[in-house]
């Protein structure tokens, strides 16, 4: 396990290590970072200046090593557009995108997880052919048309939630929650569904298939020959083995839901990340663009590794035969 | 004449394949396909069927802007489903958004199979350092979700070049973008498959006679690997055209001067509370059914030729 421990972060460090090029470079080459940072009339100096202070004049690869040490202890240079340090402006938003990919989580999982049960176990009734067809229209409703549907419907319609931004935030030291407030939960509520949804049609199908096929397992009916009690049987044993590879699905797909919260905050006006990222691309505001992509990489990357060691922590047999787990 | 009866004899020999048979069989898949091509069409014929030109701005008119589609009250019977807050017809300009999603759908999956191929072969047939630099970055671009990868490429294009080059070049950006994100699959499968006929005689007997590498590759092992990679870019145009909407409506893909689906959801959105809900609507559901339609197409595609499921 060991072994297979340390090269699976000596391939992430490559990941990072490429993406820190990918977001160097973009600093780099695309016009002059001198120029973007200062305004229109600085002098001569303050340019020099700065030009020696961010170490252009140095070796291209020292400056890379510079920019990957600045990167790993979280300075990512000056928002071209704001004029603030990127670190600064990244901690603000963060709290927001994290609440809502936590939210949505939840909803997915408290949903997802009982309508693929459910469906699984109940394979013939009608409401597992109504899950069926609403999961397949789920996976090809585009997320941005499910928000705009939701906020047509429950704010312009009904008038009973609000359609944009976090309402009113309680600041708990640097993060501000979303969570104590009235407005705060609120305002969670339809930006929640939206990215959630897509996740329920996912998990759904996925509890489903998988419990299907365990519920077809040997040691599952010779349970039931046992004499065991439906519900032991169904919930004991075979939930439980189901849940392995769905939780490391599920937990890769954590991930991609902060990906997917750009859609989600452009649609609600939510001041996370993702709306901070967008901004960022079509004002070609390179720090905060590059900064948002080591973040999201690091959090991939480290979810990745975190999924991998799950493996050998719910499958015992991992241990003893480890070569399974790579070719995974 | 000759030609034409070959012809004849294979839309024969294909009405009576399993493959149709099936098709027949389920309901909702000839319905998805009617929809897709309904929409194909429509697209295709985008100038001729449209009642108006959303582009054309002398025949514009800001008094007929904002107008609701024509059975509600207000409505003109000019403007079947409405018009935007410049007197667009929706309509019309739905027509034409479909034309450019559906060719941004259809190229990118098209850009993508041509990589994926093309590198699923030279990765199998070469092995070696070839193979694993090649699995290396396709695992690493599979980590990421492709909106990601898609918005990576996007913004670095943005940045490189100039506003005014950006809008002429914004669909070839984006074809590129959704080609980069789904190449993968297709360059893992052919690689998989070009591993087994690497090894079969035919090969072997080419590798014999002198042939160069490049010629066995295309002229021999390519004919044979090419089978499920049409049911993955079937699968994946949806997918394509998903992306595309999603680049759109973010503000980084197609710009306002020519719209595709998403573009237009992205300029109604902005009108949602001015209450002419028809503007953001009626290209969403367009869109919506399209995806539809194409995944439905694409999973019977799947099953039908799946073995294992006959």
């Amino acid at each position: 396990m060991l072994s297979f421990l340390i090269r699976r972060l000596g391939q992430s460090m490559l990941v990072m290590l490429a993406v820190a090029l990918l977001a160097f470079s973009m600093f780099r080459f695309v016009g002059d970072p001198v120029t973007n940072m200062l305004s229109q009339d600085a002098s001569v100096e303050e340019r020099e200046q700065l030009r020696d202070s961010l170490g252009l004049s140095e070796p291209l690869y020292v400056q890379f090593s510079t920019f990957v040490v600045q990167a790993a202890q979280g300075d990512f240079g000056i928002s071209y557009r704001n004029q603030r340090p990127v670190s600064e402006l990244i901690a603000e938003r963060m709290p927001a995108t994290l609440e809502l990919v936590a939210v949505a989580f939840i909803i997915s999982l408290l949903v997802g997880v009982p309508m693929g049960v459910y469906s699984a176990l109940k394979s013939h009734s009608w409401l597992s052919h109504v899950f069926q067809t609403l999961s397949l229209v789920g996976i090809s409703l585009p997320t941005f048309v499910t928000g705009i549907l939701l906020i047509l419907t429950f704010s312009v319609t009904l008038n009973w939630l609000p359609s944009f931004g976090r309402g009113e935030v309680v600041n708990i030291g640097w993060w501000s929650t979303g969570l104590l407030t009235a407005s705060g939960l609120k305002s969670l509520i339809l930006p929640g569904i939206m990215l959630g949804l897509f996740q329920v049609t996912l998990i759904m199908r996925l509890v489903r298939a998988e419990m299907m096929e365990v519920l077809r397992t040997d040691y599952i009916r010779f349970a039931r020959a046992r004499g065991l009690s439906n519900r032991a049987v169904n919930f004991g044993h075979a939930l439980k083995n189901t849940l392995m590879p769905v939780i490391t699905i599920i937990g890769l797909q954590l991930g991609a839901m902060i990906a997917f919260a750009i859609i989600t905050e452009t649609v609600f006006q939510w001041p996370g990340m993702g709306f901070l990222f967008i901004q960022a691309v079509s004002f070609v505001d390179i720090p905060v663009m590059s900064a948002y992509l080591l973040l999201v990489s690091l959090i991939f990357v480290v979810i990745n590794i975190i999924v991998d060691m799950l493996y050998f922590l719910l499958d015992p047999r991992l241990c003893a035969d480890r070569g399974t787990a790579n070719s995974h | 004449m000759q030609r034409l009866m070959t012809m004849r004899d294979d839309w024969h020999r294909f009405l009576d394949s399993d493959l149709f048979y099936s098709f027949k069989g389920s309901r909702i898949t000839v319905v998805a396909a009617l929809v897709t091509v309904l929409m194909i069409l429509a697209a295709l014929f985008a100038p001729w069927i449209a009642p108006h030109n959303p582009f054309d701005v002398a025949t514009l008119d800001l008094m007929d802007s904002e107008l609701p589609p024509m059975w509600l009250e207000g409505g003109d019977a000019r403007f079947l489903l409405g018009t935007d807050s410049q007197g667009r017809d929706v309509l019309s300009s739905m027509l034409y958004g479909l034309r450019v999603s559906l060719v941004v759908g259809f190229a990118g999956v098209f850009v993508a199979m041509i990589i994926g191929v093309s590198l699923g072969l030279l990765s199998g047939f070469l092995g070696g350092v070839v193979d694993t630099f090649i699995m290396r970055v396709a695992d690493m671009i599979l980590s990421f979700p492709a909106i990601l990868v898609a918005l990576l490429i996007n913004g670095v294009a943005l940045s490189f070049l100039p506003q005014e080059v950006m809008h002429d070049s914004a669909i070839y950006v984006l074809v590129l973008a959704i080609a980069m994100t789904s190449w993968v699959q297709y360059a893992r499968t052919v690689r998989g498959s070009t591993m087994v006929e690497k090894s079969k005689e035919y090969v072997q007997a080419a590798k014999v006679i002198g042939l160069h590498p490049l010629l066995i590759m295309i002229r021999h092992v390519l004919p044979n690997v090419l089978g499920p990679v049409l049911v993955i870019a079937t699968i994946n145009l949806g997918l394509a055209i998903l992306t595309e909407a999603m680049l759109s409506f973010l503000g980084v893909g197609m710009p306002p001067t020519e719209p595709s689906l998403g573009t237009l959801i992205r300029i109604g959105n902005e009108f949602l509370f001015s209450g002419i809900w028809w503007v953001v609507i009626f290209p969403s559901l367009t869109l919506a059914l399209l995806v539809l339609a194409v995944n439905l197409l694409g999973d019977w595609l799947r099953d039908a030729l799946n073995p294992k499921l006959r």
